[in-house]
């Protein structure tokens, strides 16, 4: 697989740092998305006003559009899960979209990303059943009745980890799929402007993507705070 | 031994795009199935076109998933093999 040209790693390459931006293209551009929106929501905080102008509006807008559906998922409890779950979706869509920019590398197309990301939904959910439930959340894993439990926790501990993997691979088989098309039809007929629709269908799905990494987020944290079956 | 080792890349390499053309034919039948219900759904109902469109764009990327951990088991065995190094030997001459 050819390595593609990539903006930043040839800014890294002409200070001098260029070894370590071709081994960790991911960190660069993750470190590019942070700034990004770092700097979006500074802009954004700086003039919170009780009567808002248009760009207060617009962030309202999508603020309270992800907190009213977060509701609609997890109930008026999972309020103060919100920032975590929104800081996802609002990085991994950035990190998607970012890769549609020519010269741009996607950090969620590398496994690494991902994989951060799925641990630290999953550590939490455990951390919200511990807190919520004390050592009674052992009964998450035990099943309905005491006499299946040498089946049924087995079954439970996989299915905990399988989310992990499940969300990671998920997400960067989606994003590496999709770079890895854009690579070969850019080499087989880039001149015809072939990669154009492929990248059309990669709003969608860096979209979509996002919205389901969101979703099931906050699924597996209501499976956590609620009582066991 | 070079033989050998051609020979498993190229087992490997059948392996890899008769298990992405089953993935897809399954994955295909099952977003089908999935599009065919909110469809009808709709079609009953027109009003409840914005839950029952958001519920099945949700469910067909959970069914596209499965398609994708089948296209990286199929990345893995063509690019990403354990056996790198020999493969990477063949080539070499």
């Amino acid at each position: 697989m050819a390595h593609p040209y990539l903006f930043f790693v040839k800014l890294f390459e002409a200070i001098g740092l260029g070894h370590f931006a071709h081994s960790y293209p991911h960190v660069i551009y993750s470190w590019v998305v942070m700034i990004i929106l770092i700097t979006l929501g500074v802009i954004a905080a700086k003039s919170v006003s009780l009567i808002p102008g248009k760009a207060q509006n617009v962030f309202e807008v999508i603020i309270s559009g992800i907190e009213n559906f977060m509701i609609d998922v997890t109930g008026e409890e999972g309020r103060w899960l919100f920032p975590l779950v929104a800081t996802i979706f609002i990085y991994i869509f950035s990190c998607n979209l970012i890769g549609l920019v020519p010269g741009f590398f996607p950090p969620t197309a590398s496994l690494n990303t991902t994989a951060s990301c799925a641990l630290t939904v999953v550590i939490f959910t455990h951390i919200i059943g511990i807190k919520y439930h004390g050592v009674k959340y052992i009964k998450h894993f035990l099943g309905p009745v005491w006499w299946m439990i040498p089946i049924v926790f087995p079954i439970e501990v996989i299915g905990h980890l399988a989310r992990i993997l499940s969300l990671s691979f998920r997400l960067f088989g989606n994003m590496m799929g999709h770079e890895l098309v854009l690579g070969i039809l850019f080499v087989l007929a880039g001149l015809f402007f072939a990669p154009l629709p492929i990248m059309a269908l990669g709003i969608f799905v860096a979209l979509v993507q996002a919205f389901v990494f969101f979703l099931l987020s906050m699924m597996y944290f209501t499976g956590a705070m609620e009582h066991a079956h | 031994m070079e033989a050998q080792a051609l020979q498993f890349f190229i087992a490997c390499v059948t392996a890899a795009g008769f298990g992405i053309a089953v993935a897809a034919f399954g994955c295909g039948i099952a977003q089908g199935l999935g599009l065919k219900a909110a469809v009808e759904g709709i079609a009953r109902n027109p009003e409840s076109s914005g839950k029952v469109t958001v519920t099945m764009l949700i469910g067909l990327a959970m069914i596209e998933s499965l398609c994708i951990y089948a296209l990286v088991i199929a990345l893995i065995l063509i690019y990403a093999h354990p056996q790198a190094a020999a493969i990477a030997g063949l080539f070499a001459h």
